[in-house]
């Protein structure tokens, strides 16, 4: 597991967990299981397994932070020490302090934030268990904690990754593939709006293969977006399924 | 011509945020807003239309202060001239010590804590409010003012509207039955006063049901039977 593969593709073009180029890893979403948060969703994203809570609208602590025209959004990334193979320090490291700017920036797109001003919305993002593509797979499920938590929004944020192994451009890596790997596009996207919220890009592509990428991420943001509506319609289902009995 | 703006929903369709409800020639109602000419969710709900205005009503939301709204609030700090009050909102409340006495406040004369103190539980209408300003409470009304007993339950505030039942035909019934006195606090709390505590019990059990049910018909039927079946255990209760 920890040596570094030779080929990520054999020769039937499968990838190493048997993967086609354009398939994604099995993704398992569920809405609501923390009651002591205001929302909360759970997502499992081949291996990765993140918990997502959310609090808020609230006033704001420390009150300096507060804004006197808008809500501020703010987000935890944080990887229990046990999320990983090597145990991780379970103090903020840089990689978590940038990724909970990024996922801020990719999340506050898409909320009201001048509709309640002068209160703060949290994000707390837990990552149980890693497996490459973390990025992405929080933002799919810290956004559905909002909508979870009523908080008025202009879409939902849905995120996926694609990039380069050895020669080909493929969806949604895993760690391993991310680690060998040519290149990695992760993408946060609002399918109903059509609009990009996070784009970001390591390694090395040439303009053809990025587009290609890009484009592949969006397609994957597509299929997920479809099991993140379904995931917040069944908490909300049984209500449904009695209104029309009406 | 008459059919060229499209709805993208049925009748209380279950949409989630963002979701395309309508096109063209419509108003953005609740929980909706407006891009273009395109009509969108803004939460998790049920979507309806009513003439041109497209509605969701919301299924999670919270509370939103209104001048003129009852709400029941926690005194969560004693000021200099006045106390916070916690009423479930975005936005904690102020309430001034002036509102309270009734009479010139000096602060030297008046100890505030043993008006109001951390911890007690009030009746409050919601005097001002609005962006820029957090919410002000008065309490210089009949009904309003520090809760000395009864019991405190909580629902969603979105279902307060169900709890109420048509033109109050829910709560009416609730009180009629159980003898209860009921305050409904627009953010969700609600507070229960009976002569005993078994017929505070059977009108939270009741609450409780509306809750569960609320996107049922004929909850109002349902309640009543539960009432009146639950009514003759408890006299029998009491009459041991």
């Amino acid at each position: 597991m920890n040596e570094k593969p030779e080929k990520l593709i054999d020769k039937k073009g499968l990838r190493l967990d048997g993967r086609k180029a354009d398939e994604l890893r099995p993704v398992k979403l569920e809405v609501g299981i923390l009651p002591n948060a205001d929302g909360s969703a759970y997502i499992e994203h081949g291996k990765n397994k993140i918990l997502v809570g959310v609090f808020g609208p609230r006033e704001m602590h420390p009150k300096h932070l507060s804004l006197s025209d808008r809500m501020v959004l703010r987000c935890r990334y944080h990887m229990a020490p046990f999320s990983v193979q090597e145990r991780k320090s379970p103090a903020p490291s840089r990689r978590e302090v940038e990724l909970s700017k990024v996922i801020r920036e990719s999340l506050e797109p898409s909320v009201f934030v001048d509709l309640y001003p002068r209160t703060g919305i949290d994000v707390f993002i837990e990552v149980l268990q890693a497996d490459g593509g973390t990025r992405c797979a929080a933002i799919t499920a810290a956004s559905l904690a909002i909508a979870d938590a009523g908080i008025p929004m202009r879409d939902l944020v849905v995120a996926c990754a694609a990039g380069k192994i050895d020669d080909t451009v493929v969806l949604d890596l895993m760690d391993t593939e991310d680690k060998v790997g040519v290149a990695d596009v992760p993408v946060a996207f609002m399918p109903n709006l059509n609009a990009i919220t996070l784009l970001q890009m390591d390694g090395v592509l040439v303009p053809e293969e990025f587009e290609d990428a890009f484009n592949m991420a969006v397609e994957g943001c597509k299929k997920i977006y479809a099991m993140q509506k379904d995931a917040l319609r069944n908490k909300y289902m049984v209500a449904k399924e009695q209104e029309v009995e009406e | 011509m008459v059919n060229c703006m499209p709805t993208f929903f049925e009748k209380k369709q279950l949409v989630t945020p963002g979701e395309l409800l309508a096109e063209g020639d419509y108003v953005a109602g609740e929980n909706t807003y407006m891009d273009g000419n395109k009509i969108y969710a803004q939460r998790i709900g049920l979507a309806d239309a009513e003439n041109k205005r497209v509605n969701v009503v919301a299924l999670r939301a919270f509370y939103v202060p209104k001048v003129g709204d009852i709400v029941i609030g926690t005194v969560t700090e004693v000021g200099f001239n006045g106390w916070t009050v916690g009423i479930e909102a975005p936005y904690s409340a102020l309430l001034r010590a002036s509102d309270v006495l009734s009479r010139p406040f000096k602060p030297q004369n008046d100890e505030l804590s043993q008006v109001l103190n951390a911890g007690d539980l009030i009746v409050a209408k919601i005097a001002s409010y609005d962006r820029a300003h957090d919410p002000q409470l008065t309490v210089g009304e009949p009904g309003l003012g520090k809760i000395t007993r009864g019991q405190i339950m909580r629902v969603t505030p979105t279902k307060v509207p169900r709890v109420i039942g048509r033109k109050g035909s829910m709560i009416s019934t609730i009180k009629q039955e159980t003898g209860c006195q009921i305050i409904l606090g627009v953010n969700g709390v609600i507070l229960i006063t009976g002569k005993t505590p078994a017929d505070e019990e059977l009108a939270m059990k009741a609450i409780q049901k509306i809750e569960e049910e609320s996107h049922t018909s004929g909850l109002t039927d349902r309640i009543t039977q539960l009432l009146k079946e639950e009514k003759p255990k408890l006299e029998e209760i009491k009459n041991e």
